[in-house]
């Protein structure tokens, strides 16, 4: 039986696959990919949460406008990771320590 | 178990394959295919919940668009987009993998108490398709929608100036150095 359930759970396993490998990893372009994992996951739970009320589409209007946001965080993401890159020659996200001293 | 059964399983199997791939692979190449997989599996899982037009965007958006720009710049980074394994700072990383995971556990058991499991009755014809998502998006979100405009127009101007850099700024018409340099060609 494939309720919302289903769902649910594997919308919470894909989040924290994403959460703990953006904990874990250093590589700022695998963070930013754990970033769109954990983004998906919290999609695919809206959706079927809209799915669970079928009589608005408020659900998936929201996911739209995640999918949205997405598309200019990546984009602002992966700029600052080639700016990171000209300066330290390196991707590794604990070398961004500009601030620090 | 019917179709529509083994199709979510197969699909969810898929997908948190291609997670786990995404961010356990040292290589960020691989990572970002098993991104796409993940993509495609979830559009997938769209589709089997009646959100066609959603499925097609994610396809149209995250698998054309935004893999794409990440394997752009894992490309234009070369060998150097893969960091050396070190342990430096291994032990806090880890105890936050674990912390993270083990209260996500804990949520996930709570879930598993309350979640319903009975299939869901069939809903509308036209659900999740394009005319009555277009229907809800321009009338109850139709300030979101341009405002969600205006965050991409930012965001790609944003990033155009961020990663030009201070550099790629000399040279630009407008600026000193470009007039200066005018003048000596005209001399």
């Amino acid at each position: 039986m494939t309720g919302i359930g289903n769902y649910v759970v594997l919308s919470g396993v894909l989040f924290a696959i994403g959460g703990v490998g953006f904990l874990v990893r250093r590589n700022v372009l695998v963070a930013l990919m754990s970033i769109e994992v954990m983004l998906n996951a919290v999609n695919l739970l809206l959706v079927a949460f809209n799915r669970a009320r079928p009589d608005a589409l408020t659900g998936q209007m929201f996911a739209f406008f995640i999918i949205a946001a997405e598309a200019a965080e990546v984009a602002v993401g992966l700029a600052i990771v080639l700016s990171l890159f000209r300066i330290k020659r390196t991707v590794r996200s604990d070398e961004a320590d500009l601030l620090r001293n | 178990m019917t179709l529509g059964d083994w199709y979510f399983a197969a699909c969810a199997l898929v997908a948190v394959l291609g997670a786990f791939v995404t961010v356990s692979n040292p290589n960020p190449i691989r990572g970002a295919m098993g991104l796409l997989t993940m993509i495609v599996s979830i559009a997938g899982l769209f589709l089997a919940l009646h959100a066609q037009f959603l499925a097609a965007i994610q396809l149209i958006v995250y698998a054309g668009a935004i893999v794409v720009l990440f394997l752009f710049v894992i490309m234009l980074l070369g060998p150097s987009s893969q960091t050396p394994r070190d342990s430096r700072g291994r032990f806090a990383r880890v105890t936050g993998g674990t912390l993270f995971g083990a209260f996500f556990a804990g949520a996930g058991f709570l879930v598993l108490r309350g979640a319903k499991w009975a299939a869901l009755p069939p809903p509308d014809a036209d659900f999740g398709g394009i005319d009555r998502f277009g229907q809800v998006l321009f009338s109850k979100g139709v300030v979101p929608f341009e405002l969600s405009s205006a965050l991409l127009m930012i965001a790609v101007v944003g990033a155009v100036a961020i990663a030009r850099g201070k550099q790629a700024m000399h040279g630009m018409p407008g600026t000193k150095e470009q007039a200066d340099s005018h003048e000596e060609k005209r001399t």
